[in-house]
């Protein structure tokens, strides 16, 4: 049973985005809402927690109270809605598909206690082939499956020993709602700080309406000791479409950070626009990997994920961010992990390799954003594509005039399999100061028949036989992944490109 | 072990193989001499079962079992190795990973499991002495920046590493200096049993000199026109391959 208030308030916030629209009578008006009401269903018992389609003020103000915010995070999602209103979703990216209709989403669906299946029997079995293929234990397939766990005692016991170990170092970890609660200090700080509210189109629409994330803070000179990765945050699953991440590792610390699951992710939320944001003050390290697996869609290009991710970190003074991403799902990638290098002697980083195959679409890189004097960057990209896919990469290094000494090194790699898919890359570069060194290398090749008929040789089959190749094709990114993480992504890059070729 | 009768193989509808005869029986060494483009690398290929090549006649039977239908890596399976004349770079996979990957496919296919590190480890240690192979070559991306005779060398410890039935020896000695091409006869010799055997292809008497052959087949126009032991390797060094063309085929 839902309660009143609720309901009361969501039928007002709705009749005023229909008077605001359309010109209806009263009699019109109240017609078309039973009528909307039944089709959303929103007096039914099971979508009671989920708001009505379409974004307003009003949504925005609602969903901050529903997540019972304070005032000046209410004023701030505020601002960001304002500033989304007037911008338009950005076209420059080498991608094509059918924009999404953004009133036709809804910005609030409260987390799913309820398991989905009772038992594994019910789940796709497609789905669970591939968990079995990535070596997932029985346990984790039923949580990503998002059946009813019962005999979760092993990890509850880690997460309840992990969670000991990081509060007696100060280290904060917790859900980005949590954080706006307990730690506003901080959140207040440094949200935004990096990646402003209006920065871009979906970075103001995650500002406006983000759902959840995840929070962490470093104390000063605090090494970290355990890889953080959101897997540990049990009962923080289901963070929705607009995600919201933000790291921040206090002077001299360091912290190495996982994002994502190779076990593939189904979603029914079309879109995703998260932002991530990383701190990096005074001699501080941060290490974000991501190894990013949404549903790219079926074989013949339906259905699939729109990925449009902001990320992006600052670097003060001696401080170093290295992006380390594998990318293979998602039906649509916009993607540019970025380093502000703003400190004295700062260091970006940037390595990643994408995967496209049937009918994806990438568009990821990076930006380097040499302020400081002495600043380096790296990035390494492997782009793989396969199938009908196009994968590019778009990468910006820019000097700043009193950025002196600063240096970059570019290596783009494109491997092509098959003559339907596209390679492509866009790389900028703006150096305004004459001290840069600015060095950018790329290559393109494509796997060779003979290349795999040796392989067949010594009896590796042609399957096989690509996965070795793109593996060492791939190798300079997976080396600079944690050990696990590097096994797990390079199971999952052969099971992207399972049956890309014949 | 090796019967092939009466083929004929094409590619891009040009006949390269017009009608070979050859028998290998376990524990033999045979070695296939001939000028450029007389179809000896073909041959390898085509038993090796690259499917740039088309059978239009003729049959491989290899133990018994007609290869026709069966895969390049099937064939590896069974036993047969191919060194290749041109082998291939790929970048990022080291030659112990391309060989780990190798033999544990292979038991995968007689349904082992996998060799365990410890004894790969041994294994590896055992054949990279017995072809003089520093450790350190081991960790080099697979044939990327190899020098022509570190490539053969490497097709050698392959071989070695996979103990075939029947290995194809395809002008490994090509490209090696005397240094190198004693090292790798002396490793195939020392991997020659009465259970496998060895076909060497090659152009010159050179290489015989240091792998002492049983047979000594000479083809010419895609068939193998004349047959003997190794006295015909020296025949042929001393009057070149044109007598053997103007000879009628018996």
């Amino acid at each position: 049973m839902r309660s009143a208030p609720v309901g009361v308030e969501k039928v007002s916030l709705y009749n005023q985005y229909t008077i605001q629209n359309m010109a209806y009578t009263e009699e019109e008006l109240k017609k078309e809402l039973e009528t909307k009401e039944y089709e959303y269903g929103f007096y039914t018992d099971i979508e009671s927690d989920t708001f009505p389609k379409g974004l307003s003020e009003e949504v925005v103000i609602a969903l901050s109270k529903k997540k019972e915010e304070p005032e000046w995070m209410t004023l701030w999602r505020l601002e960001a809605y304002k500033g989304w209103k007037e911008m338009t979703e950005p076209e420059w990216a080498n991608i094509h598909y059918q924009k999404p209709d953004f009133q036709d989403i809804s910005y609030y669906s409260a987390p799913n206690k309820k398991p989905k299946y009772e038992s594994l029997d019910e789940v796709d079995p497609e789905l669970l082939d591939t968990f079995k293929k990535l070596g997932i234990s029985l346990d984790e397939q039923k949580k990503l499956a998002g059946v009813a766990v019962d005999i979760v005692m092993d990890s509850v016991s880690v997460a309840t020993t992990f969670k000991k170990t990081l509060a007696e170092k100060g280290i904060i970890f917790c859900s980005i709602s949590e954080a706006i609660k307990e730690h506003p200090e901080l959140v207040k700080k440094y949200i935004g700080s990096v990646i402003p509210k209006k920065d871009n189109f979906y970075a103001a629409l995650n500002s406006a309406v983000f759902s959840d994330g995840s929070f962490c803070y470093i104390p000063k000179g605090v090494r970290c000791p355990m890889e953080l990765s959101t897997y540990f945050r049990i009962n923080q699953a289901g963070t929705g479409q607009f995600e919201r991440t933000l790291v921040i590792a206090d002077k001299g610390s360091y912290v190495s950070y996982l994002e994502g699951c190779t076990a593939p992710s189904r979603d029914e939320n079309q879109l995703h626009a998260a932002v991530v944001e990383l701190i990096a003050l005074d001699d501080a390290e941060i290490k974000y990997s991501t190894v990013q697996n949404w549903f790219p869609g079926n074989k013949e290009g339906k259905g699939g994920v729109y990925n449009f991710v902001t990320k992006r970190g600052l670097c003060e003074r001696n401080a170093k961010i290295s992006w380390t991403q594998v990318e293979t799902g998602s039906a649509i990638t916009w993607k540019y992990p970025s380093c502000i290098l703003k400190g004295d002697n700062s260091i970006g980083e940037f390595y990643s390799i994408a995967v496209t195959n049937n009918f994806q679409q990438a568009d990821t890189g990076t930006k380097m954003i040499h302020l400081g004097k002495n600043t380096r960057s790296t990035i390494i990209s492997k782009g793989i594509s396969a199938g009908k896919s196009q994968n590019s990469y778009r990468g910006l290094v820019q000097v700043n005039s009193r950025a002196d000494n600063a240096r970059n090194f570019s290596q783009c790699d494109s491997l092509l399999m098959g003559n339907d898919c596209g390679a492509h890359t866009f790389p900028y570069i703006e150096a305004k100061n004459k001290s840069a060194q600015i060095e950018h290398e790329a290559t393109t090749s494509k796997i060779g028949e003979d290349q795999i008929f040796y392989c067949n040789q010594r009896g590796i089959d042609t399957e096989k036989a690509i996965a070795l190749i793109v593996n060492g094709f791939s190798k300079e990114v997976l080396n600079k992944l944690p050990m696990e993480f590097a096994v797990e992504a390079q199971k999952l890059l052969e099971i992207s490109l399972e049956g890309s070729v014949g | 072990m090796l019967k092939i009768k009466d083929l004929h193989a094409s590619v891009e509808g040009k006949e390269i193989l017009t009608g070979v005869n050859l028998e290998v029986k376990p524990g033999e060494v045979h070695a296939i001499m001939g000028p450029n483009g007389s179809g000896k690398s073909t041959l390898a290929s085509v038993i090796a079962g690259n499917e740039d090549f088309e059978i239009t006649k003729g049959t491989i039977l290899f133990e018994g079992e007609d290869l026709d239908e069966v895969s390049p890596e099937e064939r590896a399976h069974k036993g047969i190795f191919l060194s290749f004349q041109y082998p291939v770079e790929i970048p990022g996979v080291s030659v112990t990973n391309f060989m780990k990957t190798a033999i544990n496919e292979s038991r995968k296919a007689r349904g082992q499991e996998d060799m365990p590190a410890n004894q790969m480890l041994k294994l590896i240690r055992e054949k990279s002495e017995l072809l003089d192979i520093d450790r350190k070559f081991l960790s080099r991306s697979l044939n990327e920046g190899f020098s022509g005779g570190e490539k053969k060398r490497n097709e050698i410890f392959q071989m070695a590493m996979l103990e075939p039935k029947m290995a194809i020896l395809d002008e490994t000695d090509s490209g090696l200096d005397i240094d190198a091409l004693r090292i790798v006869a002396n490793g195939v010799n020392k991997l020659k049993s009465k259970d496998n055997a060895v076909i060497l292809i090659t152009h010159y008497q050179r290489l015989l000199e240091y792998i002492i052959p049983d047979f000594v087949h000479v083809i010419h126009d895609g068939k193998i026109v004349k047959s003997g032991t190794k006295e015909l390797a020296l025949e042929l060094e001393e009057k070149g391959y044109d007598w053997l063309k103007k000879e009628p085929v018996a």
